[in-house]
């Protein structure tokens, strides 16, 4: 729970799409790919077509939970020498023109390399809203939450299809802003298709949080968006963005990736 | 005296260790820690492993007074755990054996593994033959070409190898991709990692299973000589060799232990694989330990000649064994390794592997300053086969 009174803009976002009875999109992108001010023209695009909130991944040498189009995104950013540092520097710009949340998404070693709470006071000076380490489950989690709790930054949690109840009212214990499901057992990437379960693990999820749900991971089309968002409350949409930047090099990037965004939002 | 348990009920060694993965993989890792826990106090899964490590891994392995090599080094006695005497030619079918016996008991059909050198896919692979499991090994696609005679020997046994060519191409890729497979087949599949690394029970199981080496290095010491070794010697990559033989000896205040990391080109060049030796403290692969990573906690591409040592990482109970002060960490160069390799072929008719032959060289620097009548015991992991390729090349010898 955040210290801070005002509600951040995760929690604003939620509530007020909850009021228009409309679901959310979220894109993710990666930080630095092609280099950091074009993901900067991107946000802005993505924002501009629909998109409703931001997840900017954190380059990383070593993505284990990634599939091969996030894992080239994030090895090409490295190799352009971006970090953590610019990674909180691209907030800070993005920041000065725009409210849409922003959430840090990446792996626990650079974030703990940079330090907890020098990272959870940078983040939040910075303008995010949340942060999520794909590899620092709920039991290794207490330090940078403290932290981050301080500075009024959510720590979004993942569930999953392996979730039993036991991991789910755990998770629950512990998040704040929204929860992100999980839609496959696997790394991230396009899949042909939703499964059916994901209505009843959203199901089952809810019985244990009054959180907004996320769900991601394999969602590519406007089709799929609009399957999981019959029960969730937002979708996310990664690697077919990611996608799209990493085959478009030229002056049509922008154009395109509006038009994929504002495909997806019609679709939820 | 009550000793501190390690780990603790969270898989941590001091403020090592503990479970960094995926939550998809949680549960995974929660039931095999559930497992093992049942499964190693049960007498029929102890008479099992008994039985195969006795009959087909070949165990006891000797314990070796190597004459020639002491006399070489002008001081304290050498003597050599002869795990390269195991089936398969190395100390890690010691692990893949209880593995697999818990993967049958656990009614997986399926067991993947990530390998540097080869050792451990080979002894994955070797298992899962004889047990009629679908096996996958993940190996980088630089390892593949140094260590082509394994990689031929997988085949052989059935196993399906995998090339890695994602980023240095080498053992912690490798482990990335295998997680990346778990993590999609998480329901039918067992990982079998094959160094005391990894996810919470993983270091402390397969330090577990490996302690057979020290457990039996102890008794063969005090019956051999009469005493406990003065010291004990192994090379450290992961570090499963040295944790096994060194875990035994641990209540033993007086023996003293060494674990040798590969130098590479040397620490100063930065071109090396000596994570305690040369890190910092960081989180890769499920557990927090000593890791190589620039500025931005990046992992960097490490160095070394053994494709068995190549790698960022080190077993979480050494970076607490190395801070508590209980063992001490040195390095040992490429070059340094090498002439390890060559006294030991040289003067006991023993061909080692690269691994091991880190250990070779500091055994012989280190018995040159102890007095005679001590005994060291160096754990030579594996044999070098696989190796001579390698080796031919830095000897400029044609084969």
């Amino acid at each position: 729970m955040t210290k801070k009174t005002e509600k951040n803009r995760i929690t604003q976002l939620f509530e007020k799409l909850k009021a228009e009875k409309k679901k959310g999109f979220i894109a993710f992108i990666t930080a630095g790919d092609p280099d950091i001010g074009t993901t900067k023209k991107i946000i802005r695009e993505l924002e501009h077509s629909g998109a409703d909130m931001i997840e900017l991944g954190i380059p990383f040498s070593d993505p284990m939970a990634d599939g091969p189009t996030i894992q080239a995104s994030y090895e090409r950013a490295v190799k352009g020498g971006v970090h953590l540092t610019d990674v909180l520097k691209l907030v800070e710009e993005v920041r000065k023109e725009s409210q849409i949340p922003l959430v840090l998404f990446g792996y626990y070693n650079p974030i703990f390399n940079y330090g907890l709470k020098k990272f959870a006071k940078a983040a939040a000076q910075a303008g995010a809203d949340g942060v999520l380490i794909v590899d620092l489950p709920p039991e290794e989690s207490d330090e940078i939450k403290s932290e981050l709790d301080k500075n009024g930054v959510d720590l979004i949690f993942l569930l999953t299809p392996t979730s039993d109840e036991g991991r789910m009212s755990l998770v629950a214990s512990k998040a704040s802003g929204f929860i992100y499901f999980v839609s496959v057992t696997g790394v991230t990437g396009a899949r042909a298709a939703v499964s059916s379960d994901i209505h009843k693990y959203v199901k089952r999820v809810r019985k244990h949080t009054d959180l907004p749900l996320g769900v991601g991971f394999g969602i590519s089309t406007p089709a799929q968006a609009k399957e999981v968002c019959r029960s969730a409350d937002a979708a996310v949409v990664g690697s077919a963005i990611v996608s799209i930047i990493s085959k478009n090099k030229g002056p049509n990037l922008i154009k395109e990736l509006g038009s994929f965004v504002s495909g997806i939002k019609r679709g939820i | 005296m009550t000793k501190p348990k390690t780990p603790d009920k969270l898989g941590h060694f001091g403020i090592y260790g503990g479970r960094y993965i995926s939550e998809t993989l949680m549960p995974a890792v929660m039931e095999l820690e559930e497992a093992y826990l049942k499964w190693k106090k049960d007498p029929d899964f102890k008479k099992e492993l008994a039985y195969y490590l006795s009959e087909y891994v070949g165990r006891p392995t000797p314990l070796y007074h190597a004459e020639r090599l002491t006399k070489k080094a002008g001081g304290a006695n050498i003597f050599l755990k002869r795990e390269d005497l195991c089936h398969t030619g190395a100390h890690k079918i010691n692990n893949t054996i209880g593995q697999i016996l818990l993967a049958k008991r656990m009614g997986k059909k399926r067991v993947i593994a990530e390998t540097g050198a080869g050792q451990h896919g080979v002894a994955t692979a070797t298992v899962a033959a004889m047990f009629g499991l679908e096996c996958e090994v993940y190996m980088g696609e630089d390892d593949i070409k140094r260590q082509m005679p394994n990689v031929f020997r997988m085949k052989l046994l059935g196993a399906k190898v995998v090339p890695v060519t994602s980023g240095s191409k080498t053992l912690k890729d490798a482990m990335n991709e295998a997680l990346r497979d778990w993590v999609t087949n998480v329901y039918n599949t067992f990982y079998i990692i094959g160094t005391v690394a990894g996810p919470h029970p993983y270091p402390m199981m397969v330090r577990d299973f490996q302690s057979v080496i020290g457990q039996e290095a102890r008794k063969q010491a005090i019956k051999i000589t009469g005493k406990l070794p003065s010291l004990l010697i192994a090379c450290v990559g992961g570090g499963s060799n040295a944790m096994g033989l060194f875990h035994p000896f641990l209540e033993d205040k007086k023996v003293k232990m060494t674990g040798v990391e590969a130098g590479g080109y040397g620490l100063k060049t930065g071109k090396h694989a000596a994570s305690i030796s040369g890190g910092r403290v960081g989180v890769l692969h499920g557990n927090k330990t000593y890791l190589l990573q620039d500025e931005f906690g990046q992992i960097i591409d490490t160095h070394s000649i053994s494709a068995g040592l190549d790698y960022p990482g080190v077993g979480p109970e050494h970076a607490w064994l190395n801070d508590t002060g209980r063992v001490d960490y040195t390095t040992i160069t490429d070059k340094e390794a090498l002439e390890g390799f060559q006294a030991l072929t040289l003067s006991e008719g023993i061909i080692p592997a690269l691994e091991s032959s880190h250990a070779v060289a500091y055994a012989l620097k280190a018995a040159s300053k102890m007095k005679k009548g001590e005994n060291i015991i160096v754990c030579l992991s594996g044999r070098g086969d696989k190796d001579l390729n390698t080796v031919s090349k830095a000897f400029n010898f044609e084969l």
